[in-house]
This record gives structure tokens, sequence and C-alpha cells, in this order.
């Protein structure tokens, strides 16, 4: 219903429609990329011009004439895959953290809050190229960093929410009853929280997509061939200066990504905001 | 008050005592790690076994921590293994050039994003309010390397007017001007949007309705009665930017090739040059927990109707 309502606003649903082109990019790459991203077809080519065979390259190849539209595309799913499995493992250590936190008070309370209150002092950044220059750079390894970095800030919204709804009637009807605590949290506590969750959830995937960008960016993402964005910002940094198409094209793409899941985050916000005025 | 100071500082000698031993932990735990780092790949394992011994590297664990921490707080920071020079020298100077970018960015956002989210947020809806709005979600959307990619793009390589990257040794306007600007743009927007629902919140008060009725112009409203508490909260919000802008900075200064403590940082995790990385990674986190507690303390001098007692949601 939420959904439905922010999307009747003109910026989110363009938002929205960003978002869905990214998503089905990641998932019908293998369709929708006009030539292999990981095989050189050409020369360096620029955009919208033909290769010497005739082919068109709308967006360029890159400086192993790789076709940089294919790598854009199967680029989306390496973002997409990775941040959404990174934010969905940091969501569940920060789910149940913050609902053991936020059910039980006391003792487990101080601990996980001081412990999140120790890495959120980190700079994220510093976090990560912590964390990745000590394991190595690799999907799981950014997986890893991820929910390492992301977790507290997850686990400390929803400890404030489920210390909230704990207060409430029906939670203290079903601790009469006599239910479970895991019960408790899982199904009177959780589902009440959702709604900020979901924004906040719309906006973390997207700053997980930078992450992953701006480690690829730095030269600690994910290993070579693997079409990233981010990664190639960083191989055409060198040539940009002659041939700024090289970072100006995946740029556009994280920035659309994002700023995709921001309107449409606003979106969400606002609507459940006039949802619970009504 | 200075109970309320008292605790918050005991708080944040806590946390900082706890980073301490995670970044130890992560860096020291594996001492043949260490001395492969500190040597290079190319040592034997005899020099290795008689570094090891010569920096006390066989003790316990613990006994190692507590000794690098003594040595820490003393403001003895070890040596760079691949600069050779002890990083206690390297790194003020570093500092201080990143202290002039990210003074400079703020010197550019504060005022910046209180006359945007001022404006936005005198009039809500209007559509002054959805440009401005609009603007800051592009901004704030647009991360530190792409915005530095798309100002380089206009300034250096279209226009010609800007250098892409810093290559004096010593300090150039001219060099900062990009990396200054992008800082301050993605914080920019942040910061407006902050402000404008601080600022919107205050113009539906009671009290600001009723200087409307008694006939105040819109400026006397604005300057006299709504800005003094619709500034709270974005004042407050400054400090806990700070965060944000380090890790802002280690990305704009790789890549306009500032020499400033963010590549120090880079380059020292690329060099695996271990002591440089604790003291970097020490430093950043004493920033962040010392604007906390300025933020924490100003929060509650700034508005007197927060109890100086510990908040009940216990939020630090």
């Amino acid at each position: 219903m939420t959904l439905f309502r922010a999307l009747r606003r003109p910026t989110a649903a363009f938002g929205a429609v960003v978002v869905v082109i990214w998503v089905a990019c990641a998932l019908f790459a293998g369709l929708l990329a006009p030539y292999d991203p990981l095989i050189s077809t050409t020369a360096l080519v620029e955009p919208f011009s033909r290769g010497p065979d005739g082919k068109l390259f709308l967006l360029g190849t890159d400086m192993l004439g790789r076709d940089i539209l294919s790598r854009l595309i199967f680029g989306a799913r390496t973002v997409v895959l990775w941040a959404g499995l990174a934010t969905a493992t940091a969501y569940v250590v920060g789910i149940v953290g913050g609902l053991a936190a936020g059910f039980y008070r006391g003792a487990v309370d101080q601990i996980l809050s001081f412990a999140a209150n120790v890495i959120l002092s980190f700079p994220v950044l510093v976090l990560y190229i912590l964390i990745i220059v000590t394991l190595g750079s690799s999907g799981a390894n950014i997986v890893l960093a991820v929910t390492f970095a992301s977790a507290p800030a997850i686990f400390r919204i929803v400890r404030a929410l489920a210390i909230e709804i704990r207060e409430q009637d029906f939670v203290n009807a079903a601790i009469t009853q006599g239910e479970g605590a895991i019960r408790i949290m899982l199904f009177d506590i959780l589902p009440n929280a959702t709604g900020p969750l979901v924004v906040d959830a719309c906006l973390r995937v997207g700053y997980t997509a930078i992450t992953i960008g701006i480690l690829g960016f730095l030269g600690l993402g994910l290993p070579p061939p693997t079409p990233d964005w981010g990664t190639m910002v960083n191989e055409g940094r060198a040539m940009a200066m002659v041939f700024p198409y090289l970072v100006i094209f995946p740029c556009l793409a994280i920035s659309s990504l994002m700023l995709g899941l921001s309107l449409l985050a606003d979106g969400l916000r606002e609507a459940s905001r006039e949802g619970s005025r009504a | 008050m200075t109970r309320y100071a008292a605790i918050k500082l005991a708080e944040a000698l806590a946390v900082m005592l706890a980073v301490s031993f995670l970044v130890y932990l992560v860096l020291e735990a594996n001492a043949r790690d260490v001395a492969v780092k500190v040597l290079g790949q190319f040592s034997t394992e005899p020099q290795r076994d008689l570094w090891l011994a010569e920096n006390g590297y066989n003790q316990p664990f613990i006994v190692r921590y507590l000794r690098w921490l003594w040595n820490f707080v003393r403001g003895d920071w070890g040596v760079s293994s691949h600069y050779r020079e002890p990083v206690a020298v390297m790194l003020p100077p570093r500092l201080l050039r990143t202290g002039i970018l990210a003074g400079l960015a703020l010197l550019v956002m504060v005022p910046a994003s209180f006359v945007l989210g001022i404006l936005a947020g005198m009039r809500e809806g209007t559509r002054t309010d959805r440009a401005i709005s609009f603007a800051s979600v592009v901004t704030t959307s647009v991360p530190e390397f792409a915005s530095a990619v798309f100002l380089s793009a206009i300034f250096v390589f279209w226009l010609g007017w800007l250098p892409g990257a810093s290559t004096t040794p010593g300090f150039a306007w001219e060099e900062v001007v990009l990396p200054v600007l992008v800082l301050a743009l993605y914080a920019t927007g942040y910061l407006a949007r902050i402000t404008r629902a601080s600022m919107a919140e205050v113009m539906m008060q009671p009290y600001v309705r009723t200087a409307l009725m008694k006939g105040a112009s819109p400026a006397r409203i604005v300057f006299r009665h709504a800005l003094r508490n619709a500034l709270v909260a974005p004042i407050t919000v400054i400090m806990l930017q700070i965060p944000w802008l380090l890790s802002g900075v280690i990305v704009v200064e790789v890549y306009f090739a500032y020499k400033g403590f963010g590549t120090l940082l880079y380059e020292a995790s690329l060099n695996g040059d271990v002591a440089l990385i604790e003291a970097c990674a020490m430093v950043s986190v004493l920033v962040i927990v010392v604007t906390q507690l300025a933020s924490d303390v100003l929060y509650t001098l700034l508005n007197p109707r927060i109890s100086f007692a510990r908040r009940p949601d216990g939020a630090a």
C-alpha cells in the first residue's frame, strides 16, 4: 500500500524506474549486453562510433577493446548481487542483535551497544581498508566487511524500535500468555518495525553499492576481470584526460543507481508519514 | 553538566581502548606476518626470527599489546617500514594538509547549506523548496569519486581551468579548489536537508504563527524567532559529519593525488606499513570520538531543554 502511494509521486516513480532498469540489467545481462564484457573485440573505439569491422559500439570500448555498454550491464550484476547480498547479511546480524538488545535490555544491551559504538567510531572507509587489506579482496570478504561496518547502524535502529514496541500492550499480552522470547521478537516485534527498516534498507543497498564502487576505485574491489563500475573508473583514470568517457559512463551508472534508490526511499518515507497521519 | 561530560568522557576513553585493541589485534596478532611485512618478501627465516626476538615479538600477545599501547600513549608510534621514518614525525604535516582541506570544505558547505536549507524550509512545498530538495538528493547520491570525475571532466579536461592533480610539494590554491568542491558538494546536500527539516518544523510552531499574526516581517520572523531554534540540530550534525568527511577525504585525496592524511593511510595500507596504518587508524578514530564528544556537549549547551542526565534511550 505504502509502495503504491509512494509511486504516485513523480520523483519516487522516476527513482523506481531507474532501480528497476538496473535490476533488469543485472538479471538479464546475458540477453541485454550486445557483446561479451570480457573479450576484447576491437581496438579502442570512441562512443557512438563503429569499429573497423562495422560493429556499433554505443558507449565505445575501453583500453583493452572491451565494449563499455556490455561491461556496464554486467557490472550491474556485480553491484546488485554483492550489494544485495552484503546488505542482507548486515541486516540479519543487525536485526538479531537489535532485537536481543531491545528485548532483553540489561547486560546484553550494554555489551552489544558498546560493541556497536566501538565499530561506529571508525570512519567507514578506514574500517573497509583495514579489513580488505588484512583479508584480501574477494566477494566474500566484501560481504564480511560490509556486514561488520553496517550491522551496528542497523542494530541501533532495530534496537530503538524494539524498545518502543516492547512497551506496547500486545507484546505484554504475548509475554503473559507465556510465548517464547524468540517467538515474540520475530512475530510480534519485528513485523511492526518493518516500515522504517524498508526505507533504511533502500538507502543502505545504495550505500553498499557505492562502497563497492569506492573499493573498486581504490583498487581494492573484486579482482579483475570481473566487470565492476568502480574498477572501471580506476582502470580508466590513466587515460581519462584523453578519453574522459572511459570514467564518465561508469560514474553515471553508479550515481543513477544511488539517485534512484534515494528518490524511492524518500517517496516511501513521505508515503508512510502520510499513511500514519491519515 | 560536569557529571554528564565526565560520563561521556569515560565512555569515549573506553571506546578508544577497545578500538586500540581491535586495531592491534587485526594488524599484529600474527607476529610472523608483521616480520614479513617489515623485512620484505625476500628476507630469510633466520632474519625474521632475529627481528622477532629483537623487537619483543616472542612475548605473549597481551604483553605486546600493552607495551604497544603504552608507547602509543607516550607518543612513540614506531617507525614506518616503508619510509624508514618515525611515524610521529610523518603524521603532523599530513594531518595539517588534510585539516586545511576539511576546514575549507566546512567553510564552503556550512554557509551554503544553511542558506539553502533555510530558504527551502521557510515555505514548505514551494517551487524553491522542491528545487533545493531535489538538488540536495542529487548531490548526496553522487559518490565522491564520481563527482570528482564529473567536475574534472568539466574544469580539467574540457575547460582546462584547473589542474587535475596536485603536483607541487607545497600548497597551491588552484590545486585545492576541486578537492574542496567535491567534499563540499556531497556534504552540502545532506546538511541542507537537515537544516530544511529543522527549519520547516520550527516554522510550524505556534510562536512563529503568533509573530506572523502580530504583523512581523518575514525577515524578522526568520532571523529573530526561527533561526535560533532551527540551527540547533544542524550545528550538532556538522560535528557528526566529520566521520563522513574523513572517509570522503581518503577518496578525494587519492583521486587528486593530494598529499594528506588520506593518501598516507591509503599508501600505508597498500604497502603493508603496519606502524603507519595503526597510527592513522588510531588518529582517525580519535578525531571521531572527540568530535562526537564535542557534539554531545554542544547539543546540551545549545538546547537547555535537554537534561544533563543520561538520555533515556542511552544513544550516544
